[in-house]
């Protein structure tokens, strides 16, 4: 089956003080598909994908309403645990940020702060979240320097790998090119193609080349709200919206 | 042209106040080691003062100033920390949270004197802890407590956010994220805090005056609740008392001496603790 849904967003508002960020936003996640959110700085895309894991909810001075669902299960209930929900749902952030600790380090800290202790088990994961990350080979000789060490892109992998470490189910990725060269990118986008085998992915971009290539459902969002919100090639193709259609022709943004 | 000459005036006057400053570090070094070198011998570091402290060594002096220090940055540096911790990652950020702040940094520029008769009258006297190594540390330790809060809270809020998320996205609780990242990555700035106040504690006179030092006490302190002799008060006591003052200046020197190496070797250790745990994290 094609449709399977893993995460939904429904009436979605959100608010930095006073200033609304998104408007009754609503948009479907499939399950082991890439979704791609797309539109101009400052749309809310990046705000909107933090909902799914509940990082906003760290920024003060922020007001949220509406649903979103994981496995049909409302995330924001109080008696779910943001920790489960960070577990589940990953995030690859616009920066490479990786912990100022050894290359093994970062992929087993989330192993351990998840009670984690059987070091060969460590190892194994360890191993298996890099060759994934295909970041193996470029760190395998040189697990314990320091992962500050690695090139930009190297790093942005890294993060990737330490968020595969966890086993979760749907990764968020926020512009995790944004910083890099075009054989990185390259390589990043590789990557989130392989991934989506076993993951849901939503990656925001400023690029719609990548959108494009990477993607197979794309929602376009302006000043908050989504514009609109299909399947890739329909919107690239044959946008309903003029906005869209002005935004992806590059008449604006 | 004009500008060039602007700043070459501009970096000349900078280097000549950094000149000012070596010099005046040059001289108090030059000034110590010239008069104090000749009291210092191997007897001077480790024997007990002899004949109204006029010959002899100030061994039990150094340890006194040893047992203080160490005393106070047992009591200041977890508690400090911990106020720092809870300032910087819980408090909510308000009205009272930034009037405790205020006041921690007034906090440091009470006089040290204030601070010793704050310990008499608490520590010596209402807690009965008497006049000791405790009371002592203590005091100093109080004294020592805004300079550790203010650099923690620093080396604290400038880890960056960013790793924060990281951890907190890959499922750990705010406290794992704070007790694996944020305190590792932040300590080398705290460490600096730490350094500081030792060098700070090590040297003060007035908390100790009436909660801790001993003119003269024969042999070492024999338990936490025994008066000391330190560095310091010795100093103070020898230039001031006694009956040959000639013989007890040498020593004084000599005193000052060991006290700014004492500083210079426990800093050291620290900057050494401190480089290797940025070379582990950077």
């Amino acid at each position: 089956m094609d449709n399977k849904i893993k995460m939904q967003a429904r009436k979605v508002d959100f608010f930095y003080g006073k200033t609304q960020a998104l408007k009754d936003v609503n948009i479907d996640i499939h399950t082991n598909k890439v979704t791609a959110m797309i539109g101009p700085s400052g749309c809310g895309k990046s705000t909107f994908i933090r909902l799914f894991n509940r990082m906003n909810e760290l920024l003060p001075h922020t007001s949220f309403s509406g649903e979103i669902f994981l496995d049909g299960m409302e995330i924001n209930r109080s008696s779910v645990d943001a920790v489960d929900i960070r577990r589940r749902v990953g995030m690859v952030f616009q920066k490479p940020n990786p912990f100022p600790k050894s290359i093994f380090e970062n992929i087993s800290y989330g192993l351990r702060v998840n009670g984690i202790k059987d070091r060969g088990f460590i190892e194994q994961r360890v191993e298996d979240s890099l060759r994934k990350a295909v970041i193996w080979d470029e760190v395998k000789d040189r697990l314990n320097d320091s992962a500050l060490r690695l090139s930009g892109g190297q790093q942005q992998r890294l993060c990737i790998a330490r968020c595969l470490a966890v086993e979760n189910e749907v990764i968020l990725f926020d512009e995790p090119c944004a910083s890099l060269d075009p054989i990185s990118t390259a390589k990043i986008e590789e990557l989130i193609l392989e991934l989506k085998k076993d993951y849901s992915i939503v990656i925001v971009t400023h690029n719609m080349q990548q959108a494009a290539r990477v993607s197979d459902y794309t929602g376009f969002f302006l000043l908050g709200e989504l514009i609109e919100f299909g399947k890739t090639q329909d919107i690239f193709t044959a946008p309903r919206d003029k906005k869209t259609e002005d935004y992806i022709t590059g008449r604006f943004g | 042209m004009k500008k060039h000459i602007v700043q070459n005036l501009g970096f000349l006057f900078i280097f000549l106040c950094l000149l000012t400053t070596l010099f005046f570090l040059g001289t108090i070094i030059y000034f110590v080691f010239t008069r104090g070198a000749q009291a210092i011998s191997w007897d001077f570091l480790t024997k007990a003062p002899r004949n109204a402290m006029t010959e002899g060594g100030v061994a039990p002096v150094i340890v006194g100033t040893l047992y203080l220090t160490l005393g106070s940055m047992l009591f200041a540096v977890p508690l400090g920390l911990a106020c720092a911790i809870y300032i910087c990652e819980y408090s909510p950020k308000s009205l009272v949270v930034n009037i405790i702040r205020i006041s921690i940094n007034n906090l440091a520029g009470v006089p040290s004197v204030v601070f010793g008769l704050f310990g008499l009258a608490v520590f010596v006297n209402f807690l009965g802890f008497g006049v000791s190594i405790v009371s002592g540390s203590l005091s100093l330790g109080i004294l020592a407590l805004p300079l550790i809060i203010s650099s923690s809270q620093e080396a604290l809020v400038a880890v960056p956010h960013s790793i924060r998320e990281a951890s907190l996205s890959l499922g750990a609780s705010k406290w794992e994220t704070i007790k694996r990242i944020v305190l590792p990555t932040a300590l080398p700035g705290i460490l600096t805090g730490v350094i500081l106040s030792v060098g700070r504690v090590a040297g003060e006179t007035a908390p100790i005056l009436f909660t801790a030092a001993a003119f003269y006490k024969r042999g070492y302190p024999r338990s936490i609740f025994s008066e000391v002799m330190a560095l310091p008060y010795h100093i103070y006591a020898l230039m001031t008392e006694g009956a040959h003052p000639d013989k007890q200046r040498v020593i004084a020197y000599g005193c000052s001496l060991v006290l700014l190496f004492l500083v210079l070797f426990i800093s050291g250790f620290a900057i050494f603790l401190r480089q290797r745990q940025r070379s582990l994290h950077g």
